[in-house]
C-alpha cells in the first residue's frame, strides 16, 4: 500500500530503526483523516456538565452532529442531553449573530433555571467576529449565573486545542465556590466522562478507601462541584489529553498537586489507587491497608473469570486506534493481560513522549501511527492478520467488512469497562466478538477455519 | 422524562433552535456524491465538519464512509483555502486514485469567499488533475438550507459537470432518486426496468452503502453512476425528478443543458404515489402494466384491507424531510390515518401547499410548520397540547415517543438505532408494504403491552 509520502514519518514499525515519529501536526489536506476538529474537543469535554446549557453558536450542524452524541450519563439533570443552536442563517452571518446569541440564551436560561452556560463558537463565529465574550458578560450579569465562552471555532486545530479551550473555560469556573466540608483527604477526578456510568465506579472505589471526592470533571459533572474544585488536595488525571491542562494551571495557581492515572485494566487500575492511597498514607492512617483489602477483594471476583477468556483469547491478534495515546497504553497492558498481542496500535492526537512510550510498551513489530486513515488502518489489519480492532464509530465498519470482531471504546461503548468490573467487562466484550461464530462466515473466516476451544 | 422542561405552551422563539428537525447542506452534499462511481467526495472546510459527516453517514447506513477534508488552519481562515485544496486535489489523485473529487463547500470556506470554481480552474491549469479525472463541485454554505438542499446541490452539479447531448438520443429515461436509502434506489431500478424502460440512475448509492461482505474493505465500492452514465443523461429521452425538493434543481439543469425534458414527481411513497410514478413509467415505455406490478399492489391493498379498522382516524405526528413527508401524509390518509402535526426544518417553496395537495380536505386541523424554530421542541409542545397515536420520524423522535408514551416508527434520516432500513425499500407498493407493517406492528404491540390480563388476546 502507498502512504503518502508527507505522512510516512507518521508510520513506524518497531525493529531496529530508532523511532523518529512526526506527529502533534497538521493533517495533510486531502488525507482521509479520521480526525475532527477544535470544537469536537471542546463539546466533548465539557459535554458531561449535566446542569449547564450548552448553546451552540453558529449554522445548526455543529449542534445537530452533537445532540446527545456520547453516552456520558447524569445521576441527575439531563439539560446537556439536548440540542441548542442559534441556527445562524445568511442574514446573521452578514450581520453578525451577538443579537440572536443574546436573546437565545436569555431565554434558555429562564427557560431551563441552569447553573452556568458555555457558549461554543463554531468556525463562522471565527470569521464574522461576534463578541461572544461581550455577550457573555452582558448576559451573565442580567440572569446572575456564569455564562461561559468556549473559544472552539473548529479551523484552530486539532482536538486538542479543543481541550484546551474547554480547560480554559472551566478554569473561570474553578474557585467561584466555597470549600467549606471538603476534609484534607480529597480529590478531584479529572479525565472520566462517565461512559456507560464509569465513574461512579471509580467514586465508590474511593469512597471505599475514604477518599473525599469532591468533582468528578466533567462525567456525572455539576457546576456547584467545580467550582469548589479548588479544595481539593490532589487531583487525579485520566486522558491527560483533554485535562493535562487544567490539571498544570492548578497545579500552578493553587498548588494543588496532581498525578495521571488510568482506570482502565487491572494493572493501571490497581496502580491509580495505590498511588492515591500513597499520597494520603501520613494523612489517613489504614489507607493503604484498605486500598490493599479492596484490590484483593475485586481482583478474587474477577480474576477466575479473567483466566477463563484469556485461556480462549490467548496469541489471538488486536489493533488499537483511539483518540487519545494514553488510552492506548492501558488497551495494550490490558490487552496483554488477556493474553492478546498488540500488533498495531494508534491515536488521533498523540504527542511525541506517547509514542515514545507506546514504542517501549510495544514488542518487536508492532506498526506505531500517528493520524492514519481508513486505508492505512485496513492495510495494517490485514497485513497483521488481526482478530480484534479496538477504535470509534468510523473504524467500526471498517473492521466488519474486513472480518475483524470490534470493540468500542470510545462513545459509543454501553457497559463501563473502567475499574476491575470493567475490566471484566472488556474481556467479556473483547471474547465475544473475536469468538462469534458471525467471522466465520466471512471469506476470511472460511479460510482461517479458526477452532474455538 | 429527558425532555421534562418542554412546556405545553408554545413560546415564541425567534433566535433558538430546540433538537433541530434537520442539519446542514454539506453532508447532504457528502452522500450524493458517494452515489458517483469511483467517486471521493471532499470537504472543503475544518476537519471536524468532514468527521462529523462520515459519523454521522456511518451511524445511518452502518457502512464506511470515504472522505476527504482541506483540514482548514487559522492561516487558511485569513488567507483563503486555495493552497490547502490544491494540495488535496494532488493528495487524492495520489494516493485515492478517484475518477471523481467532489468538492463542496462549508459555511467557514464560503464566508471567506474560496471562488471553487477559479481554484478547481488553476487545478487543471497546474496539471494537478490527471487527464481523464474530474474535479466537481457544489456550494452548500451551512447557513442557508438543509441537508437536502446540500445533496440537491450536488446533484446538479453532477449535470453542470457531466451531462453532455450529443445530438444522439438513447432509449433510457434518466431517474433522479432524492435522498432516499440505497435500497430505495435499487427497488426504483428494479420497477423501472420492469415496467420496460431502461433506468439511468444518478446519483445511486446502492452497492455502495449497502455492499455485501466480502471480506475486503473496498474504498470505492462496486456501486455508484458512473461518469460516463451520467455524461449521457443527457442524451436521455425524460428526466424523471423524485422529490421536489432534492430533485427538482438537477433535472431543471439538464432540462436546460440539453433539452431533456424533465417530469417532477413526489417520490414513491405508498399506494397513490406510486401509482402516479408506475404510470410515468408506463407513459414513457407505451408497455401495459405487468401482471406481478398489479400484483404488488393488488397485495398491498389487500393488506392495507386487512389492517383498515386498526387505522381509523389516527391521529399521527410526522417530522423529517419535505420529500418524505409529502407522500408519507398521502399514503396516511390513504389508511384512514390523519397526519395532524408536520413538521421539517428544511426551508424552501410550496412545501405546505403540496402537503395541502396531498391530503386533501380530509385533515383540516393539520398544523404544519417549517424551517428555522421548526424543531423537535416545537412538535412536542404541539403533541403536549394535544396528543397523537402515532410518531413518526428519524431516530431523535425517540425522547418524545418515551415521555409521551406514543407508538412511533423509524422513518428518514437518520435511523441510528436500528438496523434495516438502509436494506428494505419503502418506496414502490412492497416499500408501501413495509411502511403498512412497521405502523401495524407498533399499534398491536402497545395494545398487546396495555391490556389487562383478561382482555389479552390471542388473535388479532
Amino acid at each position: 500500500m502507498s502512504i503518502l509520502e508527507a505522512r510516512k514519518l507518521q508510520v513506524y514499525r518497531k525493529g531496529a530503526e530508532p523511532m523518529k515519529l512526526d506527529c502533534n501536526k497538521q493533517s495533510v489536506a486531502g488525507s482521509v483523516s479520521q480526525r475532527a476538529c477544535v470544537f469536537c474537543g471542546s463539546r466533548v469535554v465539557l459535554y458531561p456538565i449535566a446542569d449547564a446549557l450548552h448553546v451552540v453558536h453558529g449554522p445548526l450542524g455543529c449542534a445537530s452532529y452533537t445532540w446527545d452524541i456520547r453516552g456520558a450519563l447524569s445521576s441527575g439533570p439531563q439539560l446537556h442531553r439536548l440540542s441548542f443552536s442559534t441556527d445562524l442563517r445568511e442574514m446573521d452571518v452578514i450581520q453578525g449573530g451577538e443579537k440572536k446569541l443574546a436573546k437565545a440564551l436569555c431565554q434558555l436560561i429562564d427557560l431551563h433555571q441552569p447553573k452556568a452556560a458555555f457558549v461554543y463558537s463554531t468556525c463562522i463565529v471565527g470569521v464574522i467576529g461576534d463578541d461572544v465574550e461581550a455577550v457573555c458578560r452582558q448576559v451573565s450579569a442580567v440572569k446572575g449565573i456564569p455564562v461561559l465562552p468556549v473559544h472552539s471555532e473548529g479551523f484552530r486545530g486539532t482536538k486538542r486545542e479543543g481541550y484546551r479551550a474547554a480547560c480554559e473555560a472551566l478554569l473561570k469556573l474553578v474557585g467561584t465556590g466555597s470549600t467549606e466540608g471538603i476534609g484534607p483527604v480529597s480529590v478531584n477526578v479529572l479525565g472520566d466522562f462517565n461512559i456507560a456510568g464509569e465513574v461512579w465506579i471509580i467514586r465508590d472505589y474511593f469512597e471505599k478507601m475514604g477518599v473525599q471526592v469532591v468533582a468528578t470533571i466533567t462525567g456525572d459533572g455539576r457546576v456547584d462541584d467545580i467550582r469548589r474544585a479548588h479544595g481539593a488536595a490532589l487531583n487525579l488525571v485520566q486522558c491527560s489529553g483533554s485535562m493535562m491542562h487544567l490539571a498544570t494551571r492548578l497545579k500552578e495557581e493553587r498548588g494543588i498537586p496532581f498525578k495521571r492515572v488510568s482506570y482502565f485494566g487491572i494493572e493501571d487500575m490497581a496502580q491509580a489507587l495505590y498511588d492515591t492511597a500513597g499520597f494520603f498514607a501520613e494523612l489517613s492512617p489504614g489507607i493503604v491497608e484498605r486500598t490493599a483489602a479492596l484490590v484483593g477483594g475485586e481482583l478474587a471476583v474477577i480474576m477466575p473469570q479473567i483466566a477463563q477468556y484469556r485461556r480462549k483469547l490467548e496469541g489471538r491478534k488486536a489493533a488499537v486506534y483511539v483518540g487519545g495515546a494514553f488510552k492506548a497504553f492501558s488497551l495494550v497492558r490490558a490487552l496483554r493481560q488477556l493474553g492478546m498481542d498488540t500488533v498495531m496500535v494508534g491515536s488521533q492526537t498523540g504527542l511525541r513522549e506517547d509514542y515514545e512510550e507506546l514504542r517501549q510498551l510495544c514488542d518487536e513489530g508492532t506498526i506505531i501511527v500517528d493520524d492514519s486513515n481508513p486505508l492505512e488502518l485496513s492495510s495494517f489489519l490485514q497485513e497483521k492478520q488481526v482478530d480484534l480492532f479496538i477504535g470509534g464509530v468510523k473504524e467500526r465498519p471498517i473492521a466488519y467488512k474486513l472480518g475483524v470482531g470490534f470493540c468500542d471504546h470510545n462513545h459509543e461503548r454501553k457497559e463501563p469497562l473502567a475499574g476491575f468490573a470493567g475490566m471484566l467487562n472488556f474481556a467479556r466484550e473483547v471474547y465475544n466478538t473475536v469468538a462469534s461464530p458471525v467471522w466465520k462466515l466471512t471469506p476470511r473466516g472460511r479460510k482461517r477455519e479458526l477452532s474455538w476451544s | 422524562m429527558l425532555l421534562r422542561h418542554t412546556t405545553a405552551d408554545v413560546m415564541e422563539r425567534s433566535a433558538l433552535t430546540i433538537n433541530p428537525a434537520k442539519t446542514c447542506q454539506p453532508i447532504g452534499a457528502m452522500y450524493a456524491a458517494l452515489g458517483v462511481h469511483n467517486c471521493l467526495p471532499h470537504s472543503h472546510g475544518s476537519q471536524g465538519c468532514c468527521a462529523y459527516h462520515r459519523s454521522a453517514l456511518t451511524k445511518h447506513y452502518k457502512e464506511p464512509v470515504m472522505a476527504g477534508t482541506s483540514s482548514f488552519t487559522e492561516g487558511s481562515a485569513v488567507f483563503g483555502g486555495q493552497a490547502n485544496l490544491l494540495q488535496a486535489i494532488t493528495n487524492m489523485f495520489a494516493l485515492y486514485n478517484p475518477d471523481v473529487i467532489a468538492v463542496h463547500t462549508t459555511c467557514l470556506s464560503e464566508t471567506i469567499g474560496d471562488d471553487i470554481v477559479q481554484i478547481i480552474a488553476k487545478a487543471r491549469e497546474e496539471g494537478k488533475v490527471p487527464p481523464g479525472k474530474h474535479v466537481i463541485h457544489a456550494n452548500t454554505p451551512s447557513y442557508v438550507g438543509s441537508h437536502v438542499t446540500g445533496f440537491s446541490s450536488m446533484v446538479k452539479g453532477m449535470v453542470k459537470y457531466f451531462s453532455e447531448a450529443t445530438g444522439r438520443k438513447r432509449n433510457q429515461v434518466n431517474i433522479i432518486p432524492g435522498w432516499v436509502e440505497p435500497s430505495d434506489m435499487r427497488e426504483l431500478r428494479r420497477i423501472s426496468r420492469t415496467m420496460g424502460i431502461s433506468p439511468n440512475i444518478f446519483p445511486d448509492t446502492s452497492d455502495v452503502l449497502d455492499a455485501p461482505m466480502t471480506g475486503q474493505h473496498e474504498f470505492y465500492p462496486r456501486g455508484g453512476a458512473t461518469v460516463e452514465e451520467i455524461r449521457h443523461s443527457g442524451d436521455s429521452r425524460s428526466t424523471l425528478a423524485l422529490g421536489p425538493t432534492a430533485s427538482e434543481a438537477a433535472a431543471l439543469a439538464l432540462q436546460e443543458k440539453c433539452e431533456v425534458r424533465a417530469e417532477v414527481l413526489e417520490l414513491p411513497i405508498g399506494l397513490v404515489a406510486t401509482d402516479r410514478f408506475i404510470n410515468a413509467l408506463r407513459h414513457r415505455s407505451g408497455i401495459r402494466v405487468p401482471g406481478f406490478i398489479t400484483d404488488e399492489r393488488g397485495r398491498l391493498v389487500d393488506m392495507i384491507a386487512d389492517m383498515h379498522q386498526y387505522f381509523y382516524r389516527k391521529r399521527v405526528a410526522l417530522f423529517g424531510d419535505p420529500d418524505q413527508l409529502v407522500p408519507l401524509a398521502e399514503f396516511l390518509v390513504t389508511m384512514d390515518m390523519r397526519p395532524v402535526y408536520i413538521v421539517t426544518g428544511t426551508p424552501g417553496k410550496r412545501f405546505e401547499t403540496r402537503i395541502r395537495e396531498a391530503i386533501g380536505d380530509s385533515v383540516p386541523e393539520v398544523q404544519i410548520r417549517q424551517g428555522p424554530q421548526a424543531d423537535m421542541f416545537l412538535l412536542h409542545q404541539w403533541i403536549k397540547r394535544e396528543g397523537v397515536d402515532l410518531l413518526i420520524g428519524n431516530t431523535y423522535g425517540k425522547y418524545i415517543a418515551r415521555d409521551e408514551d406514543i407508538p412511533f416508527v423509524r422513518f428518514g434520516f437518520p435511523i441510528l438505532d436500528r438496523v434495516g432500513h438502509s436494506y428494505f425499500p419503502t418506496v414502490g407498493y412492497m416499500g408501501g408494504m413495509r411502511l403498512a407493517e412497521k405502523i401495524l406492528s407498533v399499534f398491536m404491540d402497545r395494545q398487546d403491552r396495555n391490556a389487562p390480563e383478561e382482555s389479552f388476546e390471542l388473535t388479532m
